[in-house]
């Protein structure tokens, strides 16, 4: 099952080039981009392993595209997400995250349901591989 | 561009080299830069090529990017950093490097004080200069060949290899002193064949160290006035066979002392107000108060006992 979560989800993979471009805006914007990765794309995992640090200088895009090409190359199986920081004062939040890399095979979701007290029942997620 | 139309079959050199605004570039290095012959001429025929190049390629001739990382070797003072910066504008301005920002480093910046440490360091600063010009100053110090566990090789190592595969994404320009980097080169062949142009800043004249203090003080709002040129082209004479001379960075620690003595002067002496002109006169008696004019420093001045052995 395809993973749809973060900005551009919908459309086909982005490829090099497109990736490179979304991140000359990211620096046009004066944001610090970040790789993040994680083989749990539950939408409830908000905290993704950081590849390196936050990139806070960056001039041109392919700083950060030679990190998601390291990041790839240790992790072909992940999932490799971009993200884009704004450090000003009063936003210091992500203002972007895009997904760069998916493994070959997505492994979708499975429903679970148990009963709970009095006859109720509690729905959850989980992967299923 | 030709993106919609036939492709070019001609070029017209002279618009490019007026439309890619090089021009510029080397009118500011003429005016800005005093002296340095010879690296004009070089950056002159870099900027040739480099233009004929973006022609031919145009016209679907060459495909290859030229190599385009240099070494500057000159003494201290000779305007090499100043250089540098022009160079990631003019190398910007020609198409060559992405955003033209010049990112100065030094042995601390590349090289980690523990295992492990260098690499990432290194990494970062070369992330930090894609796009532009990565200037390593006095890059000798890199490598020592004294410690063989030294982790300056292994920076060596990064650099070469991007220097290699990322052509296209930034120019590398190591700078320090002619013998020692020779030295360097002959240690480290690697460098020595993946940079194309080594360009050698000769020392200044003493006219021209003269003309570089005029324009430093004229930057500044200041000017000498005769006695005070006399005094200063006298000042460069003496400070020359002094040690530790460093080119036009001596003449800019001297003016500096002077306007301080000048500043001194005003406050001591003047009685009334002042105009604008005796503010910015910097006269021979700012210049002549200089230790150099008696005999240097102490520390630099050898002692009596020496000088009598």
């Amino acid at each position: 099952m395809r993973i749809t979560q973060g900005c551009f989800s919908f459309l086909p993979d982005l490829d090099d080039a497109q990736i490179t471009a979304q991140i000359e805006y990211i620096l046009s914007r004066g944001w610090a981009v970040s790789l993040e990765f994680s083989d749990d794309p539950h939408p409830r995992n908000t905290y993704w392993d950081m590849w390196g640090h936050p990139m806070f200088d960056l001039r041109d895009a392919k700083g950060a595209m030679m990190e998601l090409e390291d990041c790839r190359k240790a992790h072909p199986d992940a999932y490799i997400r971009v993200q884009a920081f704004d450090s000003t004062r009063g936003f210091e939040t992500v203002m972007m995250s895009f997904i760069v890399n998916r493994p070959a095979s997505e492994p979708g979701f499975a429903m679970h349901r148990s009963d709970y007290e009095g006859r109720s029942q509690k729905y959850g997620w989980s992967l299923s591989r | 561009m030709t993106e919609t139309g036939a492709p070019k079959t001609t070029v017209d050199l002279a618009a490019e080299y007026q439309n890619s605004g090089v021009a510029e570039v080397l009118a500011d290095l003429d005016r800005d830069l005093i002296g340095l012959a010879p690296v004009k001429q070089r950056i002159r025929e870099t900027a040739a090529l480099l233009l004929v190049d973006k022609a031919r390629r145009e016209l679907g001739l060459a495909q290859e990017t030229p190599t385009l990382h240099m070494s500057f070797t000159g003494n201290p003072g000779t305007g090499k950093t100043t250089v540098a910066k022009m160079m990631a504008g003019l190398l910007h301005r020609l198409g060559y490097v992405r955003k033209g920002h010049l990112v100065s480093v030094t042995r601390d910046d590349l090289v980690g004080q523990y295992i492990g440490h260098t690499a990432p360091k290194t990494k970062e600063v070369l992330k930090k200069a894609m796009g532009g010009v990565l200037f390593i100053d006095e890059a000798y110090y890199l490598y020592k060949p004294d410690n063989e566990r030294d982790y300056g090789q292994e920076a060596i190592e990064i650099l070469l290899q991007v220097m290699e595969n990322n052509r296209d994404d930034l120019v590398v320009i190591m700078a320090g002193y002619a013998d020692r980097m020779d030295r360097f080169f002959s240690a480290n062949p690697g460098f020595r064949s993946r940079i194309a142009h080594h360009i050698d800043f000769p020392d200044y004249s003493n006219e021209e160290l003269l003309q570089i203090a005029a324009g430093m003080l004229d930057q500044q709002s200041y000017a000498l006035d005769d006695a005070g040129s006399a005094a200063m082209a006298e000042y460069i004479g003496l400070r020359r066979a002094q040690p530790h001379f460093a080119n036009a960075r001596s003449i800019r620690n001297a003016l500096d002392r002077a306007r301080l003595r000048q500043a001194n002067r005003l406050f001591t002496e003047s009685t009334g107000p002042l105009d604008a002109a005796a503010l910015s006169r910097i006269g021979a008696e700012d210049i002549r108060a200089s230790r150099v004019f008696s005999g240097g420093l102490d520390v630099d001045r050898p002692t009596a006992k020496e000088a009598a052995e």
